[in-house]
């Protein structure tokens, strides 16, 4: 059977891929949203592994409501690209300096 | 055994796939990377019986968001060699730090053991165990206002994202319903009673509104 490291041990190599994403593609808003999203699997990840070996169904609740939340996160994350390519024909992240942060 | 090795073989898909994610040139690739992702980890988690959060990561997830991504990549009209630029510039720093991750959340996992045995597994569940029972009834007792709460977040979520996206343009010409259904047959036309006119000279003739009984010989 599986024990609890070995998926412990495939989540972080997820969530470090998905960091290491963040790195690469630091220009590409989509690609970052992408790896917002892998992220959030690998945590999810931890979640069920812990709820399955504790034996406690609370984890896999919790794992409902963040797919619920990244759902709405993703959607309007898209729903602002969308609107940023309209205004600057770009979705680069060195273009988003209209806030002159 | 079996389900160790479909373990495995699992986890190397998976990882291959967040790989192709990462570094895959176009974004196309990257979100179809995505969905394999999302697949196999709902593999994952049918194997460590997880049954019913499987299931809605490949119909929430691979069903509507990923089409969504999809949508939005093929749509626009992006720029690949500008973003690229620059991409190996702190290739470096991301690898080093995904090795620090992992070398940090392996060690403390393998060394530590987080208080509990981590090579142990799971004891079997019953054969009559049904995961999806389990949730449901934590889910609409225990957590029924967070779940109600989840509700308004994606409510929240639709509004914002339409209001977002919609435009007005100007100088189109569009039906009002709400105007067309008002209107009363009094407004539109009006009935004149008026004597027949005689033959009059071209340019009088000109200057009448269309219709008169005059034109004819």
């Amino acid at each position: 059977m599986i024990t609890l490291a070995q998926l412990l041990t495939l989540s972080s190599i997820l969530f470090a891929l998905s960091v290491a994403g963040i790195f690469l593609n630091r220009k590409n808003v989509i690609l970052l949203l992408m790896c917002v999203e892998l992220l959030l699997l690998a945590a999810n990840f931890n979640f069920i592994a812990f709820s399955r070996y504790l034996g406690d169904i609370n984890g896999q609740v919790f794992v409902f409501f963040v797919l619920t939340v990244a759902a709405a996160e993703s959607a309007i994350g898209l729903a602002i690209l969308v609107v940023l390519f309209r205004e600057r024909r770009s979705i680069n992240v060195e273009d988003l300096n209209k806030l002159r942060g | 055994m079996l389900a160790e090795g479909l373990f495995y073989v699992f986890g190397t898909i998976l990882v291959a796939g967040a790989l192709a994610v990462i570094i895959s040139r176009n974004p196309v690739y990257s979100a179809l990377s995505l969905v394999l992702c999302f697949v196999t980890s709902a593999a994952i988690w049918l194997l460590i019986e997880a049954e019913f959060l499987a299931v809605v990561l490949v119909l929430v997830y691979v069903g509507a968001v990923m089409v969504l991504f999809l949508f939005v990549v093929m749509m626009l009209d992006i720029n690949l060699e500008e973003l690229r630029t620059g991409f190996t510039r702190f290739a470096w720093l991301g690898w080093l730090t995904a090795l620090a991750v992992i070398f940090e959340i392996v060690g403390v996992v393998w060394v530590r053991g987080l208080g509990i045995d981590v090579t142990s597994t799971p004891a079997p569940t019953a054969p009559d165990y049904s995961n999806t029972l389990a949730l449901g009834s934590v889910l609409y007792t225990k957590y029924a206002y967070p779940f109600e709460l989840a509700a308004v977040i994606l409510l929240v979520a639709i509004i914002a994202a339409i209001s977002l996206t919609m435009r007005k343009r100007p100088g189109l010409k569009v039906q009002d319903i709400a105007k067309q259904v008002a209107v009363n047959s009094r407004d539109r036309v009006r009935i004149v009673k008026m004597e027949a006119e005689r033959r009059e000279e071209p340019e009088t003739l000109a200057g009448e509104p269309a219709h008169t009984e005059a034109k004819r010989p």
